[in-house]
């Protein structure tokens, strides 16, 4: 049954946002700590033993992979309802801030990718 | 025939998110169009789409002089709740189904130590054009800083260490210039830094943290990266939020008084 993948995936997202908030509550924030990263891992490893014990059916599968190949029209729903009215009205101070934050970071991110493929032993 | 314009409009509001699924299919296939036709697929239909999203969100605002974007047109509103948290995180976490739990061990440690180096600069950056405008005090800094990471942190962060609603709304729209210029940047930027791989694109989520920069800005460049950048930008609020009120802000109150 397609319902039961579905099923699954809810679970596991359920159960990673609580942690996520308990997580939150340990630290002192009133905020979600890495709820939908926690989740992954659930489904991850929970899909992983259904695999492994022959349980997983192929409608149960689709039942997952529906609402993973929807996430781009999700997405898309989502930058709709962004409030870019705000960000464009923000001023001079947003609009640095943001911008430059955005650019340092990009050029932190091609650091951290360079670095590590140096590190890495040299193949062939 | 104003009788099928009304009737027209009340099934579009009691199906808003039927309403959804219908305008966002024919965005994307427009996208997708647009893309093989003008870019001959140079330009990634999702990153066509996104744009288009952003444009939508603008129209919406100047419309309703909402904070919703398109999704404050009422027979509009299923947008909001297609796009919003519930759905979009079904949907992340559906992604990361077939991904071997070893992809994300291996690039763990570097994983975290983005999101700290990440979450440092933002403050830095936002809390040095903060001092450049002319805010010498440590809570308008610390706060813009915040916002700079994303914009849930800044408000956040604001309202714990007691910022004034101007200083806050200035996080929030700081943090919303990120959140869309990593949406679009992205795709463009993606083959400067190595963004093809699950390890860098795991860095990238912890560095530029903001969720949903993050995650439309990876479904631009390639869907497949998607579940590792997710991975680490969820917890990129979370610690922000942790760190930005207590340790960054002691530190910039050392600093400024």
């Amino acid at each position: 049954m397609i319902i039961y993948g579905t099923a699954l995936l809810s679970i596991c997202l359920l159960l990673g946002l609580t942690m996520g908030r308990m997580l939150g509550n340990l630290a002192g924030v009133d905020a979600d700590i890495g709820g939908v990263g926690i989740s992954m891992l659930l489904l991850i490893l929970s899909c992983d033993y259904l695999q492994r014990s022959g349980r997983m059916k192929p409608t149960t599968e689709a039942g997952i992979a529906f609402w993973g190949s929807i996430y781009i029209p999700i997405v898309v729903a989502m930058a709709a309802s962004q409030n870019v009215l705000a960000a464009l009205q923000g001023g001079a101070v947003a609009l640095l801030a943001g911008t430059l934050t955005v650019g340092a970071s990009f050029a932190l991110v091609g650091f951290f990718v360079k670095a590590g493929n140096s590190n890495a032993p040299a193949k062939g | 025939m104003p009788s099928m314009f009304q009737s027209l409009e009340i099934v579009l509001i009691k199906n808003s998110l039927l309403v959804a699924f219908a305008i966002m299919g024919s965005t994307v296939w427009i996208s997708y169009f647009l893309s093989d036709r003008l870019t001959r697929g140079r330009l990634h239909g999702s990153a066509i789409a996104i744009f288009i999203g952003l444009v939508m969100a603008c129209i919406g605002g100047i419309i309703t002089n909402g904070k919703q974007g398109i999704a404050d047109i009422t027979a509009l509103s299923g947008i909001g709740l297609m796009g919003g948290a519930m759905l979009r995180d079904l949907a992340i976490v559906a992604t990361a189904f077939g991904v071997k739990a070893e992809e994300f061990g291996k690039s763990g440690l570097v994983g975290i130590l983005s999101l700290f180096t990440g979450i440092t600069l933002s403050f830095l950056v936002g809390g040095t054009v903060a001092y450049s405008f002319g805010y010498r005090d440590a809570i308008s800094i610390t706060t813009i800083g915040a916002g700079s990471a994303t914009y849930i942190v800044g408000p956040v962060t604001g309202s714990a260490i007691g910022a004034t609603s101007e200083v806050i709304a200035l996080s929030v729209a700081s943090g919303l210039v990120k959140a869309i210029l990593v949406m679009i940047l992205t795709p463009f930027l993606a083959k400067y830094i190595g963004l093809d791989n699950p390890r860098a694109a795991m860095i990238f989520g912890g560095i530029m943290g903001t969720n949903s920069g993050v995650m439309a800005g990876l479904a631009a460049t390639d869907p497949k990266l998607v579940p590792y950048g997710a991975m680490t930008a969820t917890f990129y609020t979370g610690l922000g939020c942790l760190l930005g009120p207590s340790v960054i802000f002691i530190f910039i109150r050392t600093i400024f008084g």
